[in-house]
Parts: structure tokens; C-alpha cells; sequence
């Protein structure tokens, strides 16, 4: 439906005929076309005012067989919100949209410190592992619950998932009884501050969940039953895909990705906030999402994409850190860079601001009016 | 009134209506059954103090409801208002404190909200971006220009703001109102004539319906989807105006999740997310029902703040079941 995320195709026969310069040209226009390029470029514009405004901002050190450096800074604070961003990313694919996931990463990070507090030694393995299963069971267990809601209750997901949103608060604080929890224990710190082969352990875990969650829905059938349950889910179902199965796997996905997210976060700082932890990362996820090209209305998703638009906000807050702008406003520059993207990204706007432009963007936006005509005709 | 509109927009849920007013009746009889079980259970609840406290402590929830009721009924979402508010207490309290007329400082917060609400609907309208993710954006705006203001909480000492703060209208004996519940009672009242007895509130019910038909039949649906978010930016300016009245203090973290409350109390008293079903009335028993909520958990004493949300959490889910149950059946 959205000609942004369309393939690109033009321009093709005209490569394969041409001098090397028009194939140059034309390979370029390609990549210009393709969907991840924006977020490439903003991410790289990003990336370079950092390289400019701090020294040595692309310098990465070994210490004590660990990396530094402000790259692996900005991935390994990004790992919570890629990995969140991840199932947002596949329930936004199914027409939907949680925005539980803070309370979830709130609930989980809870329960494993409240289990670990309550551990003889804080630093068992067995305990810390007991602690991370329980914490990501429920976070499962809280994924299934929206999940059955939108698919068995046939109910729209933002207010499907606004009910755990705001009930999944109090629960979290409920089990940490109002207080931070706090605890002392070396293996759970691993999970999100530690290292592993050189590397950040919560990078390796996300590089993992995202590896995992590409091998399944982009080399199984999956992912096109993700796309085509966004799409169409009645329609889906009578061509024989089971809509409500692959509804509850995709939010209980999301439920695990906000869980493991949770564990990081509270693991990072040694203690657990009902009351603050994941605050907003609902709305930073969606952000992510869609700064990757990921349309809202569902049937089409890309993950690169997310990582890609996680990968951008972090780097955001990182900027705004480094050039000495005060955080509070972190949120302006949010705010800004939502709209500026949400409009590069509507075919009415581009209609409207680019309509007077050559012959070639005639074409375009008279093909864009068309795709976008001919849906609304049929649903309507 | 609001039967035949509804009748008139939606013509095959003839049978139905009656099941449609189930959620609103529910919401009432729970709001009757919790007054009473308080009444049974707590000494002192059973006053009308009790009551009119209720409606004192969310004269600004009140507000801010009637605006959101506009955005659900049309179909759409706005998850800037609690940012907006905030945002409309930081610039009173601001401009006070550098000595500004407080006429001057309300009419500026309620032309910065109605402004920003006409902006974001016009964006959502022209650029066909969904509400969610432009009122997102709004709500960022909004907090973000909070805190750029100041990170403090700004006390208001204006002796204007101070008087209707500390104002008392006295109904009977130990029976008083503050002025701010006049002002939500007045925005209640506006706006139920303009959604039942106006043109712009009947399409508003037919945009709801179904924006297709709407257009199709004439009717000025790109009005009307902007003017439903400049109410709304209008109602969240003046539910600041009264929440820094209530606090006497600017904050940027005044209001945090005001709307996840204002959209519970609108789902709660039986409207439909999906748009073109509800009414006022209802949001009105939706903020009392929260509002009470509140009161009882106060009066328990020994439970925690926490449970007011897992509460409303649970009539959230309550509610929507009942929803989908009727819904469901019509189709």
C-alpha cells in the first residue's frame, strides 16, 4: 500500500542497457529509493555530527579484553530498546500495536531482583537463572495474555494492551512493594552491563534475538504469515492460516523481547524501579518502528529497519549529550525528528510538497496516487 | 437526542441501541454499587462532601474527557493532552511569576493549546498520518517544551489565581464546590450541546461511523476531524489551567499518563475506540467512576497507591469485554 516500502524497480531496464556512468547513476537512484535509505542517512548524519563535535568518537579501545568507545557505547545502551523495538516492529507487521511493553520490562526487571533479593547468596548461578526464567516466563505469559485478547477477543489492540499498560504498573510496583530493589549480584549483572568475548553481553543477546527473529520469519513461512494477518486477517484465515495462532506467537514474542529488555535494564543499574523502569519505551519502540519504514497500518515490515531507527534515537540521545544541549530536551529533538520522518513518509504529503517537479516526479506521485486510490476504493 | 443521532448515523443498529446503552448503565449501577459499598464500609462516606470532593479533585480529568470524548467518538486518538496540560500549567506558572495579568496568561495557555491541537489535526487530516503517531509526536513536543521552560516546579502565587484556588461556593451547611467544577461543569454542558443539538457534533458522529460514508454524503469531514483535535487541545489547555489552579504549581511532570486516565474514563462510560458510538454522559460516569476509585482506596487507608491502577486496569478490561460482548452480537 505504501509506495515508500515498494521495491525498487525502476530504473532497472534503463541500468541494463546503459554506459557505466548511467549505471552508476541509476544504481544510486536505486539505493536512494530504497526503503532503508533515510534511515541510513540519518543515522550516518548522526553519526558524523558526533564525529565532529567529540574527539576520538569513532576511536575503539581494548581494556582489560573489553571494547570502549563511543560506538559500543551507543549499541550497548541501544540493546533494551532494540530488542523492545524488535517485537513492536513484528506486532505493528500484524496490524497492531502493544503498548504494554514498558510495564512488562518494568514487571520483569521486579520479579528477577525481587527472586535474587531473596537469595541465601545472591551470587548462585542456579538462583540468577531461576530469577531470569521466572521473570521471562511471565513476561511471556503476559505476551500470551495480549495476544489472546486481540485474537480471541477480537478486541483493537491499543486498548487491548492499554489495560496491561496501565494495570502492568502497579503490578510492578506491587511486587516490588513501592520501594527500589536493590541487589549484589555478579551473574545477573552480566546480562546488562557485563562483557563476553571482548564484547557487551546484552549486545551479543540482542545480535542473537534479532538473528533469530530474521531466520524465522524471513527463511520460514512465518514472516509472510505475520504480513499477510496485517494485511487482511479475516482473508488470511480463509486461505487456511491460522490468524489466532500467529496472533498469540507475535505478542508473546513481543512479551519475551520487553522481558529480556527489563532484565537488562534493572541488571545495568543492580536494582529494580516498578515506578520508572522502561518509562516510555513504548513510545521510543513505536518511534523506532516507524523511523524504519515499518507502516503503521500493518502487512509489511522490515527488521533491519528497526534496529536501524533503535539504533537512531540512541545515537539522538547520545548526541544530544555530547553536544551539550540540556537532556531535558532530548524530547524536542524526539518530537521533531517523529514528524519530520512520519511526513518524508506520507505519500499525501510528498503529493502535495512535491508536486511541481519534473516529468519523472509527475509519474511517480500520479503511480503513488493510484496505489493509494485503488485500496480505499475496494474497502470502502 | 442521542439515540436518534445515533439511529440516524448508523441506521442497521435499530435493534441494538438498547444493548448499546448497556455499557453506560453498567457504569452507573457500579457507580451507585461503590458508593453504597463505601458508604456500608467507611464511616463519613456516605456525605455529600464526599461526593462533591470527588468532583473537586477531577475537575481537570472532567475537562480533559470532554475533549478526548470528541477525538474517540470521531474515530481517532489523542495522546497529547496530559502533556499539554502539563505544558499549559508550566507556561502560567512562568509567565506569572515575571508579572504577567492573569487574564492575558489564560487567554495566551488557551490559544498555545488550541493552536497545537488545530496543528496536529490539520497534520493528521492533510498528510494522512494516523492520529496515534502525530499525537505521539505532539505529546513529545509538549513535554519537551515543559522542560525547556524549566525543570522546577514553579509555584503560582498570583493573588487572581490564588483566590480561585482557595474560592469556596457554599451549597449547604459543610457542603461546598470550588470554582474549578463550575468551569468542568460549564465544559461539560458546552459540549454536550455541541455534540447533541449542533451540525459539527452530529458529524462528528457520522465521521466516527464511518469516514467513507461521511465524506460521500457531503458532509465536511476534513472541518471536522480538525476541529475535534482543536477541541481537544483547547479542553487539555483549560484541564491545565485548572490542574495548576489545583496545585498551584507549574511542572513538566505534572500529568504524567493523564491520558491513558482521560481515555479509560471515555472507555469506561461506553464509548466505542473504534469511533461513532458514545456520549458524554458517559465520560462524565467514567471520571466519577475513577474518581471514586480513588476515594475508596484513600479511605481503605492501608492499601497501596499502586492498586488504583491495577483497579482501573481491571475495569478497563471489564469494560471492553462488555463492549465486545455487544458488539459482537449485533454483527
Amino acid at each position: 500500500m505504501t509506495p515508500i516500502s515498494s521495491p525498487p524497480r525502476a530504473g532497472g531496464p534503463a541500468a541494463a542497457a546503459g554506459t557505466p556512468r548511467a549505471t552508476l547513476r541509476s544504481a544510486l537512484g536505486a539505493a536512494a529509493r530504497h526503503r532503508l535509505a533515510w534511515p541510513c542517512l540519518v543515522l550516518l548524519a548522526l553519526l558524523g555530527l558526533n564525529v565532529v563535535l567529540t574527539d576520538g568518537f569513532l576511536a575503539v579501545e581494548l581494556k582489560q579484553g573489553h571494547l570502549y568507545g563511543g560506538l559500543v557505547d551507543i549499541a550497548r545502551f541501544g540493546a533494551p530498546l532494540i530488542l523492545v523495538s524488535l517485537g513492536m516492529t513484528l506486532v505493528i507487521a500484524t496490524g497492531g500495536i502493544d503498548l504494554s511493553v514498558g510495564s512488562v520490562v518494568a514487571i520483569a526487571g521486579a520479579l528477577a531482583c525481587l527472586h535474587i533479593s531473596g537469595l541465601e547468596n545472591q551470587n548462585s548461578v542456579p538462583g540468577v537463572l531461576a530469577a531470569v526464567g521466572l521473570a521471562l516466563g511471565l513476561a511471556v505469559l503476559l505476551g500470551v495474555w495480549n495476544g489472546v485478547l486481540v485474537a480471541v477477543g477480537g478486541i483493537q489492540p491499543i486498548i487491548a494492551t492499554l489495560v496491561l499498560m496501565v494495570a502492568g504498573r502497579g503490578v510492578a510496583q506491587l511486587i516490588t512493594d513501592g520501594q527500589i530493589i536493590t541487589i549484589n549480584s555478579a551473574p545477573y549483572k552480566l546480562i546488562g552491563g557485563g562483557y563476553w568475548l571482548t564484547l557487551p553481553f546484552c549486545l551479543i543477546v540482542a545480535a542473537v534475538i534479532t538473528a533469530l527473529a530474521a531466520l524465522l520469519t524471513r527463511r520460514l513461512a512465518l514472516g509472510l504469515f505475520i504480513e499477510s494477518v496485517g494485511g487482511n486477517a479475516e482473508a488470511s484465515r480463509l486461505s487456511g492460516i491460522r490468524a489466532r495462532g500467529v496472533l498469540i506467537v507475535v505478542y508473546a514474542f513481543c512479551g519475551l523481547c520487553a522481558g529480556i529488555a527489563g532484565l537488562m535494564i534493572s541488571s545495568n543499574v543492580s536494582s529494580a524501579d516498578g515506578n520508572n523502569a522502561g518509562l516510555w519505551i513504548e513510545l521510543d519502540a513505536i518511534l523506532a518502528v516507524v523511523i524504519g519504514g515499518t507502516a503503521l497500518s500493518g502487512g509489511r515490515f522490515s527488521l533491519a529497519g528497526t534496529v536501524l531507527g533503535a539504533l537512531i534515537i540512541q545515537t539522538l540521545t547520545t548526541t544530544i549529550y555530547a553536544i551539550g544541549v540540556p537532556p531535558e530536551t532530548t524530547l524536542l529533538f524526539k518530537a521533531l525528528v517523529v514528524t519530520a520522518v512520519c511526513l518524508i513518509q506520507s505519500p499525501a504529503f510528498r503529493r502535495r510538497v512535491f508536486r511541481r517537479r519534473g516529468p519523472r516526479g509527475g509519474a511517480a506521485t500520479a503511480e503513488a496516487r493510484r496505489v493509494r486510490d485503488v485500496p480505499e476504493e475496494v474497502t470502502s | 437526542m442521542t439515540a436518534q443521532g445515533a439511529t440516524t448515523v448508523r441506521r442497521a443498529t435499530r435493534p441494538a441501541i438498547p444493548r448499546a446503552r448497556v455499557p453506560v448503565l453498567v457504569t452507573a449501577g457500579l457507580l451507585v454499587a461503590m458508593f453504597v459499598a463505601g458508604g456500608l464500609r467507611y464511616e463519613g462516606f456516605a456525605s455529600g462532601q464526599v461526593v462533591l470532593n470527588v468532583f473537586i479533585d477531577n475537575a481537570f480529568l472532567l475537562v480533559i474527557a470532554v475533549g478526548m470524548t470528541f477525538v474517540i467518538l470521531s474515530g481517532g486518538i489523542d495522546l497529547s493532552v496530559g502533556a499539554v496540560a502539563a505544558l499549559a500549567t508550566m507556561i502560567a506558572a512562568t509567565l506569572l511569576r515575571d508579572g504577567w495579568a492573569a487574564p492575558v496568561v489564560i487567554a495566551l495557555v488557551l490559544a498555545v493549546g488550541t493552536v497545537l491541537g488545530l496543528t496536529m489535526g490539520a497534520i493528521i487530516h492533510y498528510f494522512e498520518i494516523q492520529p496515534f503517531i502525530v499525537t505521539l509526536a505532539g505529546m513529545f513536543l509538549a513535554r519537551g517544551l515543559c522542560f525547556t521552560i524549566g525543570t522546577d516546579s514553579i509555584p503560582i502565587d498570583n493573588p487572581g489565581f490564588t483566590a480561585l484556588a482557595y474560592g469556596r461556593i457554599d451549597l449547604g451547611p459543610d457542603l461546598w464546590l470550588s470554582p474549578s467544577v463550575l468551569i468542568a461543569a460549564a465544559v461539560v454542558l458546552a459540549g454536550a450541546y455541541t455534540l447533541h443539538h449542533t451540525r459539527l457534533g452530529r458529524t462528528v458522529y457520522a465521521v466516527g461511523g464511518n469516514e467513507q460514508s461521511a465524506l460521500l454524503m457531503g458532509l465536511p469531514v476534513a472541518r471536522t476531524k480538525i476541529a475535534v483535535y482543536t477541541i481537544s487541545g483547547f479542553c487539555a489547555a483549560l484541564g491545565g489551567l485548572l490542574l495548576a489552579l489545583y496545585m498551584l504549581s507549574g511542572y513538566g511532570l505534572h500529568a504524567v499518563g493523564m491520558e491513558l486516565d482521560a481515555i479509560a474514563a471515555v472507555v469506561i462510560g461506553g464509548a466505542l475506540l473504534s469511533g461513532g458510538y458514545g456520549n458524554l454522559a458517559g465520560t462524565v460516569l467514567g471520571v466519577l467512576v475513577l474518581g471514586l476509585t480513588q476515594t475508596i482506596i484513600s479511605f481503605e487507608g492501608t492499601l497501596s497507591s499502586w492498586w488504583t491502577k491495577i483497579f482501573i486496569g481491571l475495569l478497563l478490561f471489564v469494560f471492553i469485554l462488555l463492549q465486545r460482548l455487544i458488539v459482537g452480537r449485533r454483527e
